[in-house]
């Protein structure tokens, strides 16, 4: 008897062993933010305090609405270096077309469908002409900078407007409206790349492209899908952008497309593609925000938290390979 | 037993697999060693320990009476050990000479010495008795060429003992040939050879000895090959014995599903024309390059046709892309597995899923994802797909279940004329037999089926009619009552050939 219900103990923890060791491999980053949030509650002043929880949610929420798109665009095995363009493009639309028309409505839509075009523009150019990406994003990047300061004669234009600013600074029970919109995107964008055949075809272009095709997927179509929605919400983060700064900034996000790429890396997204999921995006946008935060609580100097970034990225995705290669090996 | 390459009491375990449970081998200086057994058998597990890629669970490698572990595969070649794979790792841009010595280019003060690669280069290609040029570019080699510099690159490692996994799968009559006289000279030198194949045939004509694996177990060694027969082995394979693996039975025709006029396109040289009725297979049969997966490629959309024209149950259709093709009720099994039919990084739902879900929806985007795992379920049970759950990444799949996970996909949905481009290319005899079975039955239920395939018996052995094809054209057709393996190389060979090959 005694034995009998021994053996079964063992086997419990053995279990459990096997769950937190599963849990490990999948969700190792998330474990890796718990802890630092600790730490970093218990050693930092003012850090877990209501005002810097919303401070912290407000610096990372202009990359949480980008990531989510991004992560559809790194699934599909594809990148999207003019997003920082599009942040300040938008905004800058949006503020001319409000200027003019005195109308906030026709301004964020404005704002929007700019971001959506080029999205569209660079859609067709990767699907249909076949060009790499990378170069494609990076052209139309620069191409788009330009426009922006030709659109608004290469200075901020502030907005006249005050209704615009309750987008971006407004709030709802104490909780500031981009706060909110991040939340919801990160809703959004998780149920389609899990739920929906959009998300899984994306994936299955990413993790094999060629057996996506003879398997009947319409890759070109959902390509093009891909990078127009990225544009929408590139653009859509532009006009919030815009209407928290109360102004369109010709300058606004320059490296915010990196900074975007890697907080989904740092989240276990493969820049190979087929493998994105949503929790990683989350922690890896949370990550890169709260060590930022933390730094500047601590009064780290900008020349150092530069260092301590890319560190960070470096080592995280590092860790990471090591995992995989362990796991490689071992099945 | 005390041989100069030793297995002992090798074991190897993968979470909820074991891959190898106490293999225990011994293979001696100078004999050529043939492992069989079905796929997932464990005999590339055994190659991957051998090569430093995966390290054993338990037990160790004995070389010349001396223990060896090896951390990685660089340290299993400096142990002068060659394990060469199906897959080719060549740079594609680079030159044959380039290739052959990568890693290793005769340099002086960082300059390479391109009359000394030349050299070396030359000297490899005529001891692997292959007339190229060094300095042809890779891409431009075919595959089977291709396959035997990924030989000649590991012999030049000056390796002693050497292990071949599959090698003639992509290779033609002629460079198989020379690939077994590369292998008895190596066997001359006193080289210590292990042989990996499906072909019995194979394993006969080259091996000295041979060993059965099933289920990660060494089943049986049969020290002297001249003593066993194919049965014998098959038996020890399966573990029953498999009387007729193709299980021919001649069965009821129906309409003509599909007809195909004067197609022409990339690869067919002059336009083609065939039909298949519902409840037909028809076979295709060629040489590498002859046209036939270029024409199924046509058909299924894959590549633009030029002329002609394709006909579904009478009626006209118009394939532009595979799309198209999944519509009318055409689907294809592609030939190259790895490349055009898994996805590797995501799990057997959805890799069986992949084309069938987007009629699962529910409000227009949303997965189904009960219907999914049903079907998925369905299809692991009624193909016996070898898996430990739904969410097993497909890359962890052996070979023949990827295959059944690629057959499930095509079978989810409405099909009418189903094209299989090698079925059964690297698949073990057991889970070939359940192809052929699956197929007749699938024929029986009304479908038209199109097997390519470059085994000729396997073409003979379950088609109702042959399609030959050679040099981009259809030669002939013939029926299976009056079909023969020399009537149909008869056709197949190339004009000149012909003398030599059929005697």
């Amino acid at each position: 008897m005694t034995e009998h219900s021994s053996g079964i103990t063992a086997k419990r923890s053995f279990n459990i062993m096997k769950i937190l060791r599963g849990f490990w491999t999948n969700s190792g980053i998330v474990i890796v933010y718990i802890v630092l949030f600790i730490l970093f509650s218990l050693f930092i002043p003012y850090f877990f305090t209501l005002r810097n929880m919303i401070a912290l949610g407000l610096s990372v929420s202009m990359v949480s609405m980008v990531a989510c798109t991004m992560l559809f665009c790194l699934a599909s095995g594809d990148f999207d270096l003019s997003v920082e363009s599009i942040v300040a493009f938008s905004g800058v639309v949006a503020a001319v077309v409000i200027n003019m028309s005195g109308n906030v409505f026709l301004g964020i839509i404005c704002g929007i469908a700019g971001g959506g075009l080029i999205g569209l523009m660079n859609g067709l150019i990767i699907a249909k002409i076949h060009i790499n990406a990378l170069i494609t994003t990076l052209a139309m990047a620069q191409m788009v900078r330009g426009f922006t300061f030709i659109v608004c004669g290469g200075q901020a234009r502030t907005i006249g407007n005050a209704n615009f600013f309750s987008l971006g600074n407004g709030n709802f029970f104490g909780i500031p409206n981009p706060i909110l919109i991040s939340i919801l995107c990160f809703g959004v964008f998780g149920i389609l790349i899990n739920k929906t055949t959009y998300g899984k075809d994306s994936l299955a272009i990413g993790g094999n492209i060629e057996a996506a095709y003879l398997a009947g997927i319409n890759v070109d179509r959902t390509k093009v899908i891909i990078f127009m929605v990225q544009g929408l919400m590139a653009g859509f983060a532009g006009v919030v952008l815009a209407s928290r700064m109360t102004s369109g900034q010709p300058n606004a996000a320059l490296g915010f497309s990196l900074d975007v790429i890697s907080a989904c890396v740092l989240g276990g997204v493969s820049l190979k593609g087929g493998i994105a999921p949503i929790k990683g995006v989350i922690v890896g946008v949370l990550i890169m925000g709260t060590v930022q935060d933390a730094m500047n609580l601590m009064n780290i100097p900008t020349f150092y938290q530069y260092i301590a970034r890319g560190g960070i990225l470096l080592i995280a995705v590092t860790i990471d390979q090591i995992k995989q290669e362990r796991l490689r090996k071992s099945t | 037993m005390d041989g100069y390459l030793q297995f002992k009491g090798i074991s190897k375990q993968f979470p909820g697999v074991q891959a190898l449970d106490n293999i225990s081998l011994s293979v001696n200086e100078g004999s050529i060693h043939g492992l069989v057994g079905e796929n997932g058998a464990g005999k590339s597990t055994l190659l991957k320990i051998l090569s430093g890629a995966y390290a054993p669970t338990k037990g160790s490698i004995f070389i010349d009476g001396k223990e060896i572990r090896f951390k990685s595969t660089k340290s299993a070649r400096d142990s002068r050990v060659a394990v060469i794979y199906q897959e080719l790792n060549l740079v594609p841009e680079m030159n044959v000479a380039e290739n052959l010595l990568l890693g290793h280019l005769p340099a002086k003060h960082g300059f390479i010495q391109t009359s000394v690669l030349d050299n070396i280069a030359a000297r490899q290609l005529a001891l692997l008795l292959e007339d190229i040029d060094p300095h042809t570019i890779v891409k431009n080699l075919p595959i089977a060429q291709r396959q035997m510099i990924e030989i000649g690159k590991a012999l030049l490692l000056n390796a002693k003992i050497i292990a071949f996994d599959e090698p003639t799968s992509s290779l033609s009559e002629k460079e198989k040939n020379q690939l077994f006289t590369i292998v008895r000279n190596l066997k001359k030198q006193g080289c210590v050879i292990i042989y990996v194949s499906h072909l019995l045939n194979e394993i006969f004509e080259l091996c000295d000895s041979v060993s059965v694996f099933r289920d990660g177990k060494l089943i049986k060694t049969f020290e002297d090959i001249r003593l066993v027969n194919n049965d014998m082995i098959v038996k020890k394979m399966v573990g029953r014995s498999i009387v007729d693996i193709y299980g021919y039975k001649s069965r009821e025709q129906g309409e003509t599903v599909l007809e195909v006029k004067g197609l022409k396109g990339p690869g067919i040289q002059k336009p083609v024309n065939f039909s298949v009725k519902s409840g037909e297979v028809l076979g295709f049969y060629g040489l590498v390059g002859a046209g036939r997966s270029e024409l199924m490629r046509i058909i299924y959309g894959l590549s633009e046709k030029e002329s002609g024209s394709i006909f579904l149950n009478g009626k006209e259709v118009f394939i532009k892309n595979p799309g198209n093709a999944l519509v009318s009720g055409i689907v294809l099994c592609p030939e190259d597995r790895m490349r055009e039919g898994i996805i590797p990084v995501r799990d057997v739902n959805e890799n069986i899923n992949i084309t069938v879900r987007k009629h699962f929806v529910k409000f227009g985007i949303f997965l189904d994802q009960v219907k999914e795992r049903q079907n998925a379920t369905d299809f692991i049970d009624k193909l016996k797909i070898k898996t430990p759950s739904l969410e097993q990444l497909v890359r962890n799949l052996s070979g023949g279940n990827q295959q059944k996970v690629i057959i499930a996909r095509l079978l989810s949905i409405e099909t009418k004329v189903i094209i299989m481009d090698e079925p059964t290319r690297g698949i073990d005899v057991g889970t070939k037999s359940e192809i052929y079975r699956l197929i007749h039955k699938l024929a029986e239920s009304g479908k038209a089926i199109i097997l390519v395939s470059s085994e000729l018996p396997e073409v003979l052995g379950i088609s109702d009619r042959v399609i030959v094809m050679r040099d981009g054209q259809k030669v002939t057709e013939l029926d299976h009552a009056d079909v023969t393996e020399k009537k149909v190389l008869h056709f197949a060979l190339p004009e000149n050939n012909k003398q030599n090959r059929i005697s």
